[in-house]
């Protein structure tokens, strides 16, 4: 990579020792790099190694404490994001940065310095977005958009301004697989007018097929560079966590008694923008792992609450090994062997104020004989949750710290070996590894192949593809509120998963023109 | 009883009279929960601004002063609110409820050598032939002119929400603040001038009232009339237009049973005293029952970060 340190002025941007300390953690140390006019530059690491920290110095949300950047050989130290998208810096975010009350073109309009009139955007919108290939409504409701829609809302927000630099953290989290090659698609053309794209993503395949240059950062310093095309994305795992990568392994498995099963069930949504269930049919095994997949919104959610107890159904519908339980609630399904880990890991699954040992109380309470008339035995409990901090090698300070306070990725592991402890006959699992870097999906991933082979009945819902080809037996696709007929796993590819998510039919229109 | 008695243009006259302070402090209301702050001082902002208003009308002899003075007072006392829940992040619903039994001690204190004084009187507005078209003149085109100007407030606040990027970014304020925050909007400035805004609205409604609708100070005056304001709010799912409809509504509620009483209805004063308040209650359930497919009508339209402390950490 000797000819990533030519002169400075050929470069776009330039990163010169910066730092930033939160108290108790260095952020970011010392991190120096360059990106290039026109190249796709990949940001790598683990969670909690400084990403999203980096990005938002250069997009100018956090202040660095020491060092430099200089932007098409300018100084460039943005005191704010105005001023960064001012001088051609435009970042698209994982979450949080859309309104969903409005619409598009008045989310488009507050990403905007000068925005045009709201007709005249709105033109632009159409016309822009058709020039990319990402067609948009200027009067639609964000609210009733999918997760791809509302991506590129944030793009063509980027794209109007004309920005050298973009910026993307984690864009494919939510896509499909044709929804993503449509994206690389714009990538491509960005590439080829000469934008450069800051990429950042836990998806080592995609940073392979799409990125010039990668940085690799470890703990908030950089610890390599290197070319994606010419490593193996293990390879790149292995320079992110510093040591050898567990890969998850599949043990064969046997015909065994149907574990969990639900027969033609109809639900109507619940919120405004939920979706409903229509004739779910579905059964499980002891020792197997169904895999659910979909784009999220497509009833996920509601098909987690009807299993986990959270929304009722007639006893009948659903069964967990033979008995009725559909009229049960989370508690009584507990005790029965039927746990939940949905997918929101604050406020849904954590309560975010409350301590670690506390949120274990709140699950186990049942399982682990926690309480006894009512009373808490504080040691029994701060004993499980110290179990699950140990078993799942979560990082926090301690037991007694708030949910809110680990970082998403720790908190998923707290999340997901609370319920695999507490030695569940069946467990539903909402995005096991959402937002968990490349070590830590693997441990995920290991301790529930693990739960299956031990007997236990596993639904995974994720939109994580390779998740599902990785670990489920057989795999079914949810798409709309329906439920497609599970499929053995060892028979598909992610290309023919991809269409049995329902998106080949509106992704034609979707290809770019040029 | 006689019904006969009750005139249906001095009732419509009267109507609007009533609902103006009402639809003030509602207004201002509106802007404060379009930024995603519950400010439930209103009470406390609006008798504040009642007897600032009062005071300085009397001391100087100007109610165009003593009007100024009202938004000025109710402003400065929304600043405590708003210093307390942006700045050390305090409980909105406590804080307000706090400073609502702040206004109404401190507008005690403040009364007390004015009780039982008129303050100078305020014209009418002249309107000219307008006021003499049958039923219509007296009804629309007879009165002062905040009546006026409380109605161009509505439809200006309207506009503004509608039509300009102030508005639009009020409201996005309002919708997600970490998204706001992350396109770099000052969240809590624009929240402070929204609170600072809704003092003031809240201050000239109380202004209305002790120097024209009544027009003398005693303690406790508003007599709930901030609470009206806050639930006209809801009813009218944050919308400003509909918030005349319900300040009108509950104005009409009001002086209908003012009426009924004079023409000496069979029923105890104290139930038609009640109505008002009963009425809106009755609404506001109807408003925020379940629909169909889950959640109220209400709850839809409310500001998505209602409530919310704002913190710009990360």
């Amino acid at each position: 990579m000797e000819d990533r340190l030519s002169i400075a002025g050929e470069d776009l941007l330039t990163i010169t020792g910066l730092t930033k300390a939160y108290p108790g953690v260095v952020a970011n140390d010392q991190v120096s790099f360059s990106i290039r006019p026109g190249e796709v530059h990949a940001l790598l690491g683990e969670n909690g190694a400084g990403k999203s920290t980096l990005v938002k110095m250069i997009y100018g949300l956090v202040k660095p404490d020491a060092g430099s950047m200089v932007l098409k050989g300018v100084p460039y130290s943005p005191a704010e994001p105005r001023a960064a998208r001012a001088a051609g810096v435009a970042m698209v975010f994982q979450h949080f940065s859309l309104f969903e009350a409005l619409n598009v073109a008045e989310n488009i309009a507050l990403g905007m310095e000068n925005p045009p009139k709201m007709r005249d955007l709105a033109a632009r919108i159409r016309e822009v977005s058709q020039n990319y290939g990402l067609p948009l409504d200027p009067d639609q409701m964000v609210g009733d958009l999918s997760a791809g829609e509302r991506q590129r809302v944030e793009i063509i927000r980027c794209l109007l301004q004309n920005p050298k630099l973009l910026i993307m953290d984690e864009p494919t989290s939510v896509l499909t697989p044709q929804e993503v090659s449509v994206l690389f698609q714009t990538l491509e053309k960005l590439r080829g007018e000469g934008c450069s794209i800051l990429y950042i993503s836990h998806k080592l395949e995609e940073i392979r097929a799409l990125c010039d240059h990668a940085t690799i950062l470890r703990l908030g310093q950089k610890v390599a560079t290197c070319n994606p095309r010419q490593e193996t994305a293990r390879a790149m795992a292995e320079m992110m966590v510093g040591e050898a990568l567990h890969v998850p392994q599949k043990a064969p498995r046997i015909p065994q008694d149907v574990a969990l099963e639900i027969d033609q069930l109809d639900v109507p949504a619940r919120a405004a923008f939920g979706t409903s269930l229509k004739g779910i049919s579905l059964s499980v095994q002891k020792g197997e792992i169904l895999g659910i997949g979909g784009v999220a919104g497509n009833g996920q959610d509601e098909l987690c609450s009807v299993l986990s107890g959270e929304a009722l159904t007639a006893a009948e519908q659903v069964k967990l090994a033979g008995t009725p339980i559909g009229d049960l609630g989370p508690n009584a399904r507990r005790a029965l062997g039927l746990l939940a880990a949905p997918e929101e890991r604050l406020g849904h699954a954590a309560a975010p104020d409350m301590s670690l040992t506390e949120n274990a109380l709140l699950s186990g309470a049942v399982r682990e004989g926690l309480e006894h008339n009512g009373m808490i035995d504080w040691g029994k409990t701060r004993d499980f949750a110290q179990k699950i901090i140990h078993r799942f090698d979560v990082r926090t300070p301690s037991a007694n710290t708030a949910a809110r306070a680990l970082s998403g990725g720790n908190l998923q592991k707290f999340v997901v070996g609370r319920e695999i402890l507490q030695n569940p006959s069946a467990l539903v699992i909402n995005q096991p590894t959402w937002g968990v870097d490349a070590s830590a999906a693997a441990a995920i991933r290991q301790a529930l192949l693990d739960l299956a082979a031990e007997g236990a009945a596993i639904v995974v819902i994720s939109q994580d593809l390779d998740e599902l080809m990785e670990i489920s037996d057989r795999f079914a696709a949810l798409n709309e509120g329906r439920l497609s007929a599970p499929v053995e796993t060892s028979d598909l590819d992610v290309e023919k998963i991809g269409l049995m998510l329902g998106g080949a039919s509106d992704t034609k229109a979707e290809q770019v023109s040029a | 009883m006689d019904l006969s008695a009750i005139s249906p243009t001095l009732l419509l006259a009267s109507l609007m009279v009533a609902a103006t302070p009402i639809l003030l402090a509602a207004l201002g209301e509106l802007i404060v929960e379009k930024s995603g702050v519950l400010n439930l001082g209103v009470e406390g902002m609006m008798i504040t601004g009642a007897i600032c208003g009062f005071a300085i009308a009397v001391e100087t002899g100007s109610p165009v002063v003593g009007f100024i003075a009202a938004a000025a007072g109710g402003a400065v006392l929304s600043l405590i609110f708003g210093f307390l829940t942006q700045y050390l992040l305090s409980n909105q619903v406590a804080t307000g409820l706090a400073l609502t039994l702040f206004g109404l001690g401190l507008s005690s204190l403040m009364g007390q050598s004015y009780v039982g004084i008129r303050p100078p009187a305020i014209e009418k507005l002249n309107l000219g032939p307008l006021a003499d078209i049958p039923l219509l003149g007296p009804v629309l085109f007879n009165h002062d002119l905040m009546v006026y100007l409380t109605l161009a407030l509505c439809v200006g606040i309207w506009a503004t929400l509608k039509f300009t990027r102030a508005g639009l970014i009020l409201r996005a304020v309002g919708e997600n603040h970490d998204a706001a925050h992350a396109l770099g909007y000052k969240v809590v400035k624009v929240r402070l001038l929204a609170i600072m805004f809704g003092g003031a609205c809240a201050g000239l409604g109380g202004a209305y009232l002790s120097l024209i609708r009544v027009p003398q100070w005693t303690e406790g005056m508003t007599a709930g009339a901030g609470w009206i304001a806050l639930a006209i709010v809801v009813f009218a799912s944050w919308r400003p237009l509909r918030v005349l409809l319900g300040a009108y509504l509950f104005g009409g509620v009001t002086v209908l049973q003012l009426n009924l009483q004079a023409a000496g209805l069979a029923i105890p004063v104290e139930y038609l005293s009640m109505s008002p308040y009963l009425i809106t209650i009755v609404v506001l359930v109807i408003m925020s029952a379940p629909r169909k497919g889950g959640k109220s009508r209400a709850s839809l339209a409310a500001p998505a970060c209602l409530g919310r402390a704002f913190h710009a950490s990360q």
